[in-house]
Order: structure tokens, then sequence, then C-alpha cells
């Protein structure tokens, strides 16, 4: 990846709604070299989605979000891969990451409520083959996530004007 | 003993109005609160939350945590007592190892160098070291507010030498001859320069030099935004250059490269005279920096520091670009600032003075950017304004200015 592409990449992380138009002038790049590079990045499925990080907690909808430890045993030739692409197609799941250490997976899971949660793991999860066990953490609350902190203390605090 | 006879004229016959100003020195009654000053006050005065601010002349970002750590670990080892006058000697040589590697200087930390609070006291020792009543200090404008009057109070006499767009806002070497007389002594410089943003080359400071050299002058170079340079072209110390070393006054500090304006900490750098006279009035004054904010930027120039100076350099580079576009696209003409944080656009094609478009931009469109005027000679018709902020704000004031522009048509 050039550093072109990689500039676009943390400006787009940053705000995933700046034009290409915003970008090329930021970079000090041609519009059209802009739009290619990020056209090409979405073929390579390279940025794969634009999304919005919300603050659930500040929405009368709050979500109840879980992480999951996941002990299994792996397929011969497969690995953790088909364990992984059943799990991951559940639509309750939010992330799924295969770990180094004393457990295999770690799988965030989001629900309406505790209950949702928990039947999930219970009824779906647990009784996948090759799931040995199962851990579950609930989340309380989140202070940082993707690079944000969710806390509003990190406001300019900076006067109007100074010299 | 003092007799009556004896006491000085202006103890003997001091004006017996109602008010106590008739106690204060002469000088401190003749010098002006900055323009930025009576333009905040305005702002101040609007209460209103809504207002964009691009007049702030500091990052939007926070100190780096890992500075700010290095601080807090060191309160809870208790780390609260003085430090050498001159700073602690772990940060002066990292700060001589800094500059040799980032501008080719060479001061020993031993007596060339002292860490100062902010590069503001930097300016203020090295003035009151060097002037003498009537001394005439040579100043190119549009400048940093503080340089006329701590020369003032020092009895100095200012010199402002305008610098034009068309040159970039450069000083150039004719200008700087043309002002000078026998009485000249000092010669201020800021580049990359608040409020223009202009930066000046090694081929460009040659002519300067030889004319400082042939008049036999002392320059303080103020170079708070060495850091801040976005066209390729490296900032190039004043000291750098070939028999300058001995005649310059490096001022320089940790505030806007490193985001520490409220820590207060900088540093000055010279001939061990020049150093050991200010450093007398640094201790009788100020004794020495605060010990934390000294560990602060001790760990701002250790490599993960400089690593976090470099990220925020990149940000204001791709704001710079987006500030200066938008104002050529909305027909102001707008030099191309190289480095500093500021844009300067002309605000001429309106037919409104700096001072009538800054409070109408306020009011009326609610974007609050410091009059040019308030930086002297050559600042009227401009605007200053930070690009420091957000994108999301920086957008929005374009936006909002954009719009204020077509309602003057």
């Amino acid at each position: 990846m050039n550093q072109f592409k990689l500039s676009i990449l943390d400006l787009l992380k940053e705000d995933a709604r700046l034009t290409a138009a915003t970008i090329a002038t930021m970079l000090g790049a041609a519009e059209q070299d802009v739009v290619a590079a990020i056209a090409e990045m979405e073929q390579e499925h390279v940025i794969v989605k634009y999304a919005t990080v919300i603050n659930w907690s500040k929405v009368d909808d709050e979500k109840v979000t879980a992480l999951i430890e996941v002990e299994c045993s792996p397929e011969r030739g497969r690995g953790f891969e088909s364990i992984a692409e059943r799990v991951y197609l559940y639509p309750e799941v939010k992330s799924v990451y295969l770990m180094s250490g004393a457990f295999d997976l770690l799988v965030e899971i989001e629900g309406k409520n505790l209950k949702e949660v928990a039947s999930f793991v219970s009824n779906k999860l647990s009784t996948i083959e090759s799931v040995i066990s199962t851990k579950t953490f609930f989340i309380l609350k989140k202070y940082k996530q993707d690079g944000i902190i969710f806390e509003e203390f990190e406001d300019d605090q900076r006067l109007m004007i100074s010299p | 003993m003092i007799t009556r006879e004896e006491k000085p004229q202006s103890l003997v016959e001091r004006p017996r109005d109602s008010g106590m100003e008739q106690y204060l020195a002469a000088n401190a009654r003749a010098i002006q609160p900055s323009g930025i000053r009576r333009f905040f006050d305005l702002v101040s005065a609007s209460k209103d939350k809504d207002i964009i601010s691009l007049g702030v002349g500091e990052p939007d970002f926070v100190t780096p945590w890992r500075f700010r750590d290095a601080a807090v670990y060191a309160l809870e080892k208790g780390k609260t007592q003085y430090t050498s006058n001159s700073g602690m000697l772990e940060l002066r040589e990292a700060i001589s190892g800094y500059l040799s590697s980032q501008f080719k200087l060479k001061y020993n930390p031993d007596n060339e160098i002292i860490v100062t609070v902010g590069g503001s006291e930097g300016i203020d020792l090295a003035l009151r070291a060097l002037i003498e009543p009537g001394d005439e200090i040579l100043i190119p404008e549009p400048c940093y507010v503080s340089y006329s009057p701590i020369s003032s109070l020092g009895g100095g006499v200012t010199v402002g030498i305008e610098t034009f767009a068309e040159d970039g806002f450069k000083l150039t070497a004719e200008s700087l001859q043309a002002v000078i007389t026998p009485r000249s002594k000092v010669l201020i410089l800021c580049y990359p320069s608040n409020p223009t943003g202009a930066i000046m080359t090694y081929e460009e400071m040659l002519p300067i030099a030889k004319i400082v050299e042939e008049n036999d002058l002392i320059v303080i170079s103020d170079e708070i935004y060495a850091e801040l340079t976005f066209t390729g072209q490296k900032h190039v110390s004043f000291a750098s250059l070939p028999g300058m070393k001995d005649r310059t006054i490096l001022v320089s500090g940790f505030s806007k490269a490193f985001a520490m304006t409220g820590w207060r900490m900088g540093y000055t750098c010279g001939h061990p005279d020049l150093i050991g006279a200010m450093l007398k009035i640094h201790q009788y004054t100020i004794m020495c920096a605060p010990i934390m904010g000294q560990i602060a930027a001790l760990e701002a120039l250790k490599e993960g520091g400089m690593e976090e100076k470099d990220r925020m350099v990149e940000s204001y580079n791709q704001r710079r670009r987006l500030m200066v576009q938008g104002f050529r696209d909305m027909g102001l003409e707008c030099h191309e600032p190289q480095g500093a944080f500021y844009v300067f656009p002309s605000i001429q094609s309106t037919g409104l003075t700096s001072d009538e478009f800054a409070e109408r931009l306020v009011k009326e469109a609610k974007v609050a950017a410091v009059p040019g005027n308030a930086f002297g000679r050559g600042g009227e018709g401009f605007l200053r304004c930070c690009y420091a902020t957000s994108i999301t704000q920086l957008s929005e004031a374009l936006e909002r200015i954009s719009v204020f522009l077509k309602k003057l048509d």
C-alpha cells in the first residue's frame, strides 16, 4: 500500500463523510486520483464499509454487548476457519477474532437485553459441535472505541481568541 | 539619607487625581493593550456559543498523553523542587541534541541555553538584556503583537519594516537597509511567521545576514514555529548562517509544535555572554521554569514525542491546503503560507477595513478571526485565520465566510 492510499485511509477513518474533492485538497492531489484510489480500495475490500461510531449509551434504544471467550477444537485441514464462519454468520455477532492464549475465539455479541444475549450463548453458540466451553463478559460501559473517547472531557477548551 | 531636594522630580510632582493610574510608571501607562485583546473582548461580550473561532493561536490537540503522563508520574514521585536556574541539565542537553539534529545548530548546554517560561519570557529576557534607552529595535511587520510593547518597556524605539504579500511577506535586504540608522541595535525575526505563515530560505536570509554584520546588529530570532513548515522547505535557523551564531539569540519553545501552550515551556540559546546576562534577569525574576513542565518537555524530545509532533504537523498541513483553497475559491487573494498554522487572506477586494470585516464576520457569520492590522504595518486589509481546528469546523467556517462574502456583493 502506498503512502497516498494510507493518507486517504487515515482521513476516512477519522471522518467517512469527507468528499473526494476535500480529501484531494487536503492531500494536495488531483480529485480523480483520489476517486480512483478509493474505488480501487473498495474493490480490493480494503475499505469494507462506511459506518458511524455511535455512543449507544446516549440513545434511549440502549443495547447490551458481551464479549465471549470461546474454547473450541479445530478441524483437520481447516483449523478454526469453519467454526469461525459458523459463528460470524449470526447477525447478533458483531465481531470474531482468533486469539492466542487460553481460549481460541473472542466473540462480540450485541443484543436488545441481557436475556437475549444469554439465550444466544446457551442455545446457539454453546451448541455448535466443536465448541468446548464459553465464558461470557457483559460490557458495562464503553469508554473508548476504535480510538474514539466517548466522554466529553476532550472537548475544545481553548479561549475564543488568543494571542 | 535622601533629602527632599534630592528626590527624583517625578515622585515630588505626582499628580493627585482620584484614580490609581498616577502611580504607574510612564512606560507602563504608555503601552496599549494588544489589538488581539481588544478583539477578544468584543467576541467574549457576544457570549454566542455558536461562534467558530479561527482566532486561537494554539493547537487544538490536547498535549499528547505521553508528555502529560511523564509530568503526572514525576509529581507522584515527589519531583516538586526548584531546578537549576537555567533549567534541568538533562533537558538542556536534550534541547542541544534536538537543535543539532533538526537545525544543524551547536549550543553548549552548560552556558548557552536557558529553559524559560514560554518563548515570550525568552523574548523579554533578550530585549531586557540588550536595550538601552533610545536604541532602535527593527521589526518586520506584520508580526507577533508582543515585540513592540516589550521593546518600549525597555525604553527602546521600535521601527516597523513593512513587508508585502507580493514578496510573500518576507523581509528584503533593501527594506532592512532603508531603516538602519546609527541607533539601530536589534533586529527581531520571526520565521515561520505569525501571522502570515511566511518562511525564509537560506538564500533569502544571506543578504539579511550581510546587513546585520555590516551594521553590527544583534538578531533575536523567534523560531517558535520552526517545526511547522509544509512545502518541503525545512526551517533554516538564522543562527545557522555563516557568522550569525554569535549575533543571534534564538528563542523557541514547546507550545506550538508539541501542543504544550499552557505548560509555558520555552528556551533561549545564544553566545555565553548574552545568555549569561539574560540568566541574571531570569534568576532574579522567574528563578526557574516549573519542574513538571520541564519533565513533560523532556519527554516531548524523546523518540515517541517526536512522532506525536510529526502526526500533528501532517494534520496541520492538510488543513492548511483546505483553507488556502477555500479562500481562493471564494475569490479572496491568499498567498500560500508555508509555515506556522495561520492563513492571512486579503480582504481588500471587499472595500472593508480589517476591523470592519472582522467585526461584521463575527456578528453576521459567527466566525471569529483576527483583524490583520492588530499585527502592525502591512496587516491592514488582511485577516488572520488559525487553522488549528477540526476539519468539520474549518469547512463550516469557510462555508459561513463564503455566504457572508456573497451578501457583501
